[in-house]
């Protein structure tokens, strides 16, 4: 067992021996019991998460605001010795970018169902494996395999839209303004596959037989994550649409 | 295996690998980033030293480099400042003691995320391989110093290091910054989540306070260096127009066009600055509780001292224009930077007058840890008086290609962040090695340091009143600059005699670890959590038991108390007052 000898009393070793730490008493959920506390682990990847959205988002504020000096910058031209503005407006495949933005949304609301059901499964846990006790077969809609679809449905039309940029002569040395939908767009769907390998990991530990607490935390971190992404989304789009 | 994911409940690892080199243990993390820093500041050191040598004796061939050029000069420069700055003044105070003691200090039994934790210290590593590659590769280090500004940094026609050496350190720079943001979400989330019964916020030593500040600021800044680094990756390879205007290198018209060198600026000073404290706030941790420890009276004002950590992060991040005086910004925003910076002045004056006031009227035990944290005390002091002169744009104009800087930051940024990792060394060396150093050999490198530090920076403001420009690599044929070449020679002296000293610092690391007189487990008489445990601490750090915390850190000398100081997990009914 890998379960850490935490119930051992400490024998001759503690400070300089006259005030040994006293044993928690509680066994809470503060600092850990060595047992497989989900409650505690919940939590504290869930403050991860946000602590790490923090740094995501600073990422694209700054972005942002690289994106908007650049756009205000007036440049000289070399032909006439005046200070013209080199901002190109991106003729964005906005079609393209509609249909993507649905996909992302309706797959946010999929993930959102895998979590909800993983969720149950995980609180049903420990009352089915009481003997005798059945609580029916919970072969639930595949939540979180169409989840999974739509997210690579997401970047197969980030991808085409791409296309279409470069279609339209937007290359990333094109324009400055182009430059910046290839960075933003592309930063966007680098993090949205971390997340589908996580959505990806917990399909497959699915098939593994792990317990259903420990799956539970995987899918409900990256859940939020998603969200998190969907919303960034819609951010990238309207900054990319009404600040063209 | 249910329990491999509960923070803790890796086992203690058998093999080697496991143990020492791919280990999820805070602790051997900790010392893994403590020998990464050892080695790089070795670099550092030597690079400055050839760079010192150049100076004095242009045409002298040097070890490695021979006959320096002036583009190799500013390859070492630039090379000098980068690995200093990140691989020594952000590794080791925060990922080497921070590692190895925030979780034990609020008595967690390891990190919130192990397996994060180590792979952040393995992409550390692995940027520090790519930032030393660009040594060997055509054309060599880059040339743009350490805040690498476009369009030297954007145009690989640039110069000779401006080619793969140039790539290679920004890309070592966005390793670095994706190690560090995993380090701070794992600090972070540690500290909120992972307290003890009884660590209050308030309760917690101000170390934590300052490794806690220090991460948030990791991660507000990293992310920002990030994004301009990848910029400015696509500016130089991919021909984008971020950073570079029209410019025309060597007759020939570069295919930029219309792109802001001051962007580049404006981002890289957003992290710059908080970087700037992300060095030395650490260090201000650990003088806070050596002063206290080895003065044996509680911290003066703790609460302040906490107050001042949060509202030097918080200026911090609204001051990064005072670098950009001379890039012609309006004056009413270089006001504005002005008057941000003079602030900062105020929570580093309450610091400072805290310390004053935590030694003033104590039982001072001059042993080799105090000493140092004295040291960085004085360090402070004379390094930061110099930053409300540099604060103003008037100064600020004249000064800025001057020595005067480089004293300033060399000051404090550099040497007084190294006396904190000197003090550091010197105080949690018996609980990481359960061995004493050397009292002799710390003692005289302790003041051969001291003074010659000093002898090597004071004079850089000298050197910057009467207009001496840095970043030249000779000095020879200027006319203006003759009368000042030997207060020149005698900094260089100094930096000899000052590195040597620190192979006695090596030599003794290395013998007390292994010949050094057992340490007991709390040798310093020190309240906070790691004297509680065994030394060094177990795998789990308490050895089974989970401790409970009754009192503040810092309460020495409590009248009624059986002795002059009350460990923090001592029964609540110890304090009688």
């Amino acid at each position: 067992m890998s379960s850490i000898a935490l119930k051992y009393p400490k024998t001759g070793q503690g400070g300089t021996g006259e005030h040994p730490p006293v044993k928690d008493g509680g066994g809470g959920d503060r600092g850990g019991s060595g047992s497989p506390n989900y409650g505690a682990r919940l939590r504290r990847a869930r403050l991860g998460l946000a602590v790490g959205l923090t740094s995501v988002t600073m990422l694209f504020v700054s972005f942002t605001s690289a994106y908007i000096v650049r756009q205000g910058l007036p440049t000289l031209d070399e032909h006439t010795q005046t200070y013209v503005r080199d901002w190109i407006s991106v003729n964005l495949p906005l079609t393209l970018l509609l249909v993507n933005t649905l996909l992302l949304l309706v797959s946010s609301i999929t993930v959102e169902l895998a979590r909800r059901q993983i969720t149950r499964q995980a609180a049903l846990a420990p009352v089915k494996s009481i003997p005798g006790v059945s609580v029916g077969d919970e072969r639930g809609f595949p939540w979180l395999n169409i989840t999974i679809v739509l997210g690579f449905g997401f970047l197969f039309g980030q991808w085409m839209a791409w296309r279409e940029l470069a279609d339209r002569g937007f290359y990333l040395a094109t324009s400055t303004s182009g430059a910046f939908f290839y960075v933003l767009t592309g930063a966007h769907a680098i993090h949205l596959v971390g997340g589908l390998i996580a959505l990806l990991v917990s399909a497959i530990t699915a098939l593994m037989r792990r317990p259903v607490e420990s799956r539970r935390i995987v899918v409900d971190v990256t859940a939020w994550y998603w969200h998190f992404m969907a919303v960034l989304w819609i951010y990238i789009f309207g900054l990319l649409w009404f600040a063209r | 295996m249910a329990t491999t994911h509960t923070i803790h409940a890796h086992a203690a690892p058998q093999g080697f690998v496991r143990k020492y080199i791919f280990s999820l243990d805070h602790k051997v993390i900790g010392l893994q980033y403590y020998f990464l820093a050892l080695v790089a500041v070795f670099v550092g050191m030597f690079l400055s030293l050839l760079m010192r040598i150049h100076l004095i004796w242009p045409t002298a061939s040097l070890p490695l480099f021979g006959e320096l050029k002036p583009e190799t000069y500013l390859s070492l420069l630039t090379m000098h400042g980068t690995i200093m700055v990140f691989f020594v003044l952000t590794t080791a105070p925060q990922g080497g003691f921070g590692n190895y003691f925030l979780p034990i200090q609020i008595g967690a039994p390891d990190m919130a995320f192990p397996v994060l934790n180590m792979l952040s210290f393995w992409t550390t590593f692995v940027a520090f391989v790519v930032m030393i590659a660009a040594f060997f590769v055509t054309g060599g280090a880059p040339l743009h110093g350490w805040t690498g500004y476009a369009p030297l940094s954007a145009l690989p026609s640039a110069g000779p290091g401006e080619q793969l050496g140039a790539d290679l350190w920004i890309t070592s720079i966005a390793i670095f910054c994706l190690a560090s943001l995993m380090g701070a979400l794992n600090f972070i989330t540690t500290t909120l989540d992972l307290r003890a019964k009884g660590m209050t916020l308030m309760r917690m030593p101000l170390t934590v306070w300052a490794w806690f500040v220090t991460a948030i600021l990791g991660l507000l800044a990293f992310g920002v260096l990030l994004s301009a680094g990848i910029l400015l990756l696509l500016d130089r390879n991919l021909g984008t127009s971020f950073y570079v205007p029209l410019v025309v290198v060597n007759g020939q018209v570069m295919g930029h066009k219309g792109g802001s060198p001051l962007l580049w600026q404006h981002l890289f000073w957003f992290f710059g600055h908080p970087e700037v404290y992300i060095a030395i706030l650490p260090g201000m941790g650990v003088a806070s509780q050596l002063l206290s420890t080895f003065s044996r009276k509680p911290i003066f004002g703790y609460k302040a001292m906490v107050y001042a950590i949060m509202a030097i992060g918080l200026l911090g991040f609204m001051v990064w224009g005072h670098h950009m005086f001379m890039s012609g910004m309006s004056p009413w925003s270089a006001f504005s930077f002005s008057l941000m910076t003079m602030a900062i002045g105020v929570p580093s004056a309450i610091k400072t007058f805290n310390w004053l006031g935590t030694i003033y009227k104590g039982r001072v035990r001059f042993q080799s840890p105090m000493l140092y944290a004295i040291g960085f005390v004085s360090l402070f002091v004379s390094g930061g008086l110099s930053g409300p002169f540099l604060a103003q744009p008037v100064l600020d104009i004249p000064l800025h290609d001057t020595y005067f800087v480089v004293g300033h930051f060399h000051l404090i940024m550099g040497v007084a962040a190294i006396f904190g990792m000197f003090a550091g060394t010197a105080y949690w060396f018996p609980k990481m090695f359960g061995r004493m150093m050397n009292e002799t050999l710390t003692r005289i490198h302790f003041w051969i340091t001291f003074i010659g530090t000093y002898a090597i920076f004071m004079p850089m403001h000298y050197l910057g009143l009467a207009g001496h420009p840095r970043r030249y690599s000779q000095l020879t044929e200027l006319n203006y600059l003759k009368d000042l070449i030997p207060l020149q020679t005698f900094m260089t002296y100094a930096a000899f005699i000052t590195i040597g000293i620190q192979l006695v610092f090596v030599f003794n690391l290395f013998w007390s670890m292994f010949k050094g007189p057992k340490a007991s487990d709390n040798p310093w008489e020190s309240t906070t959590l790691e004297w509680t445990t065994a030394t060094p601490p177990p795998h789990d750090n308490f050895g089974g038991v989970t401790p409970v915390v009754n009192h503040g850190p810092y309460e020495y000398s409590v009248p009624g108390a059986p002795k002059d100081y009350i460990m923090q997990t001592d029964p609540a009914t110890a304090a009688a007052h």
